[in-house]
This record gives structure tokens, sequence and C-alpha cells, in this order.
């Protein structure tokens, strides 16, 4: 059955509309996959019954002439999407026990056009994290530690890391994430895989487990750009419940892939050119430039003076917002509760017990540039900054389509590094966290192996809501760098 | 600006995350080299510029002020770790 493991998503829907292959017979293939290399830590929780209900249903329906553009194909889940009757932990001992009494906006698209789900991806704590080391239910392993015969057990990069370990592994065809500030695109491209953000406003927030408001943007990770068109087109949409929600029309992404970009304006920012760049990084950005100018696009250098700034002002905006948005984790209404006799000390004890270390850190670190005598000095100079990081993007849009940087810094590193300075996980972040302050639509696209034969990834940032571009330069991209997945399924 | 030892058990008793005694003077380290890190926006020149809460630029729509929902008092109270009839039960608040 290893076949159907290696299929991506736009090979299974024409499997099933074929009938070479049944949605039962493709769930069954995947959870047993997911059985078989449960030490990869990829899931929170396996619905197993779930999936092989929704895959009958999926079967009745394609049976009967009713198809639907997902039926049969098999997904993970970041577990901070709330799924009804289905526990979501958002990788945090504070909500192990929460089990949703709803569906968010985002899943419930995906199951309306026939999706099944497998269960529950593991990931950084709340989503603060870049390795997926945070998550209270252990690490993820990176599926190229095998492939790459690492000593050392690799990372699958973060926050959404067991979404893009499973999909680069063959666990699930594709994935939901969510990304804050590089959660989605930072992890595909150590995995392997493309992964989008979308334009903040694109899908809905509702029922996603919250860090920070105003950055938060659910997203699709799949193995190539056409996946992540089908699987973006279902996901997105206006939903009134989210009040950031944008009230525009969902286009169909996949018919922007038509290879054509001649005369498509590519921007290259001058300031992602930093020195201790891995000269192999460097090499691959420019081989996306040159795959891009053959094809007729024209290049240009560009500059966003403010880029460097982009850091430091997200980590006072985003734990701010995570320092307000986890106040409602208090023990009255749901998930952990220390017990204790008096109120005070069941918050404190609560929250002492139910978060762990990288998120007490942020959430002291909101609570301080949010407090009386620090807010101007901090937060409101974050905002500033952040209005001119937007400025930077507006300019340069002026006379660009897209623009075209590397998406990390690094290949994946070992379980463990980087743990023990905060500031160096941070930067994992670099080249991700500007377009997510922008609000800007961004893909990763898995490019090149590094030295080591690790995977790293080239990133295309549109202009707000135009996904179409993003994409159409990110399938362009896949065409000419032919980077393919290696024995997926195998681990 | 840094961070001293009452400093942060005031940030802590703010966000309602016990921190102990013992582990007050890492965490101010902690936190004084991310804090420090962060006071490069220093040479940021922000004169004049707007602070910007939101990238979406529309207005946050209002609805009729129509209960639409609701009505289901043991979903809501499902996850309570404690509840006595239709309530959130907590610990004694007041004698």
């Amino acid at each position: 059955m290893s076949n159907i493991l290696e299929l991506n998503l736009a090979d299974l829907q024409k499997a099933i509309s074929d009938k070479h292959l049944s949605a039962k017979e493709i769930t069954e293939a995947y959870l047993q996959a997911i059985e078989q290399n449960s030490q990869s830590n990829c899931f929170i929780s396996i619905t197993e019954e779930k999936a092989i209900q929704m895959a009958e249903e999926s079967d009745k329906r394609i049976e009967r002439g009713e198809g639907l553009a997902l039926d049969g194909i098999p997904i993970g889940v970041k577990d901070l999407f709330c799924t009804s009757g289905v526990s979501t932990t958002a990788g945090s001992n504070m909500l192990s026990n929460f089990v949703p009494q709803y569906e968010s906006t985002v899943t419930e698209q995906l199951w309306r056009d026939g999706a099944i789900m497998l269960g529950k991806c593991n990931m950084d704590e709340f989503a603060m994290g870049s390795a997926n080391t945070t998550s209270y239910f252990g690490s993820v392993e990176n599926p190229w530690t095998t492939r790459a015969k690492s000593e050392k057990k690799l990372v699958p990069g973060g926050s959404s890391g067991g979404s893009a370990a499973a999909v680069s592994g063959g666990l699930a065809v594709a994935a939901t994430g969510s990304d804050t500030g590089g959660s989605i695109r930072q992890p595909a491209s150590f995995c392997g895989i493309v992964g989008m953000k979308p334009t903040y406003g694109r899908c809905s927030r509702w029922g996603m487990v919250a860090f920070a408001s105003s950055l938060d943007q659910a997203g699709p990770l799949t193995r190539t750009v056409r996946d992540a068109a089908i699987l973006l087109k279902s996901m997105a949409g206006y939903d009134p419940k989210d009040s950031t929600s944008a009230n525009v029309s969902v286009p169909n992404f996949e018919l922007a892939l038509n290879g054509d970009i001649r005369g498509l304006r590519v921007g290259v920012p001058r300031e992602y050119k930093r020195e201790g760049t891995p000269p192999e990084i460097e090499n691959l950005w420019q081989k996306g430039i040159d795959i891009l100018r053959k094809a007729g696009a024209v290049i240009s250098d560009v500059s966003l003076p403010h880029t460097k700034y982009a850091l430091p002002t997200y980590y006072i905006i985003a734990p701010a917002e995570a320092s307000s948005n986890l106040a409602r984790y208090d023990g009255v209404r749901y998930g952990l509760r220390a017990q204790q006799t008096e109120l005070q000390d069941m918050y404190q004890r609560t929250r002492d017990e139910g978060f762990g270390d990288e998120v007490k850190r942020r959430i002291l670190i909101g609570t301080y540039v949010l407090s009386a005598g620090y807010y101007d000095a901090y937060y409101l100079k974050a905002q500033r900054v952040r209005a001119l990081i937007k400025q930077d993007f507006d300019n340069v849009f002026e006379n660009v389509d897209v623009l075209l940087t590397p998406t990390a810094p690094s290949e994946a590193f070992a379980i463990g590094e980087n743990d023990d300075d905060p500031i160096k996980m941070y930067l994992n972040d670099i080249f991700t966290v500007p377009t997510s302050l922008a609000g800007l639509p961004a893909i990763s696209i898995p490019g090149s192996l590094s030295n080591k034969g690790l995977p790293l990834g080239l990133q295309v940032v549109g202009k707000m809501f135009d996904e179409e571009s993003v994409l159409k330069v990110g399938d362009v991209l896949e065409s000419g760098v032919e980077f393919t997945l290696q024995e997926v399924g195998k681990q | 600006m840094s961070l001293d030892k009452t400093m942060v058990q005031r940030v802590s008793q703010l966000a309602r995350i016990e921190i102990e005694e013992t582990q007050l003077e890492t965490t101010a380290r902690e936190l004084n080299n991310i804090l420090e890190w962060i006071e490069q926006l220093n040479e940021v020149d922000t004169e004049g510029v707007e602070p910007m809460a939101s990238v979406t630029g529309h207005e946050l729509p209002k609805r009729d002020d129509d209960v639409t929902d609701g009505g289901y008092p043991d979903k809501v109270l499902k996850n309570a770790p404690d509840r006595e009839s239709d309530f959130f039960a907590v610990p004694k608040v007041v004698e």
C-alpha cells in the first residue's frame, strides 16, 4: 500500500474520481502508516474511528455520484483548531483535558468538502516555538533524520511541527497549520514541503486557539503548490463570526497555476542578504532568481529598510497579545484547575502548572510591556514600527508584484539545540516575521538540499489578497527546482 | 530599562503566574536579555507615525443586538472543572 502514501492530494483526487482507489482504502493506508510511525510523535491524538466513518460517508457519496471536492482526502489538523467532541490541546498541559463542544470554521469547511480527519497534530505549546520542542506532549522527529542519515534526531521546525512532519513523512497527505510569525513556512522549509500563510483575514480564526490575534492565520501544509491551492480554497472564506475576517470572494486558486509569469515583476529585498547566511541558502536564492528570470519574470533589487526591526517588534506585539489572550486560562470554565482553597492561589497554581516555560516567558514579557508606565515605551513604540514595516512593503509593491527570499536562515537542527537561548530560537523566523507583521500572503517552496542533505525553502511574498500570484510563482519555482520528497511513508 | 527582582515579582503577580523565590533572579536575567535585544527599536524614528493595531484597514463590523446563540448550559459547562447545577463553581471568595 506504500504507493498510496506517495500520491499527493491532486493524484488522490484523480484516483478517486477514476475509481482506482476508495476513500476507505486511502484512509486505512494512512492510519496504518501513523500506527507504524508512532515514534515520530506527529499526532497528539489519532481519530481512527472518526476517520473510518468519514471515509465510508465519502465512499457513499462517490458511489451516488455526489462526490465532493475533498472526498477521500485524509488530513492532519493542527491541535489548535477546535474539533467538536475531539480533544484539542494546543500542545499544552493547560488544555490537556479540553474537549471542544463546537467546530472551528476552517475545519468545518474542510469536512463540508468531504475531507477526512486522521487526527490532531503535535505543535509547540500555544504555537510558541520554532522547533516543536515546547510541546507538553513531547518533541516531533523530522522524517529527514532518517533520509539524511543524521546521527541526532532533527526538529521539524515549529510551531506547526507535527503537521509538517506528518505531510513530509507520509502520515497525512496534507495538514492544516497556523502561522503567527512563520509557524507554517519555517516547518515546511525544514521538512521539504509546501507551506502557505494566506493574507491575514483570508481564513476565519473562529475556533482557533488564539496566540496573537492580529497575526494568527490558518493555512495549508502540503506536498505540492497545487495541493496548497486546492486545500486553501476549502479553508478560506468570509466568516461573520470572526470580526477580522475579510469579506472578499475566494477565487479558484488552482486556476492561477498556468505557469505564465512573463512580465511579472519580482523584487529581491537586499536587507535579506545577511552576514552569516550559509552559502547554500544564498545559492538556492540565486537559483530561484534564475528560474524566474528564465520563465520571463522581471527581477529587480528592492529595499525594505525596516527589516531588521521586524523581529524585536514582533517580540513585543505577539507576547502582548498572548498575555491578554491567555488570561482566559484561569481554571474556572475549562482546562486545568489546580485544587486550592483560596481563589487567588487557584489562579496562580493553575497557571504555574498549566503553562510551560516558553509560554510563561512570553506572558511575562507581554504583561510587562503592557503594564502602566511601560506601555508607551514598548507597546506603542512597537505598533509604530509595525506601521513603518507595513509601509516598506506598500512602497515596494508599487513597483513589483511579488518578493522572493529564503524561508529560514538555516536547515533543520537537532532536538535540544537552541533551546537554551530564546533569542537564538527567535532568529529562526527572521525572514518570515516581517510579512506576518504586514499581514501579507506568503508561501514556502522546497528548493534544494543542504550539504548535510536537508531541505531548504524559498519564500514568495505577495500583495494583500493576491495569493494567486504567490501560488503562480511558487508553481513555477517548484517545476524549476526539481526537488522531490524521498521515500514518503518508508521511515 | 531593566527588570529587577521586585519588578519581576510585580509582573508575575499581574500575570497570575507564580515564580518561586529561588527562580526570581534567573527569570529576571532571561527577561532582561530579551528586553535589551528589543530595545534596539529605540533607534527607529517614529515621530508622527500612527501606531498600527490591525493590518485589515476595515472598520470592525457591527451586528444587530439580537440573541443568536445559547440555550445549552450543558454544552457550556461540559469542560468545567467544577460545577453546581448550571453554574461554574470556584473556591469561596466572600466569607
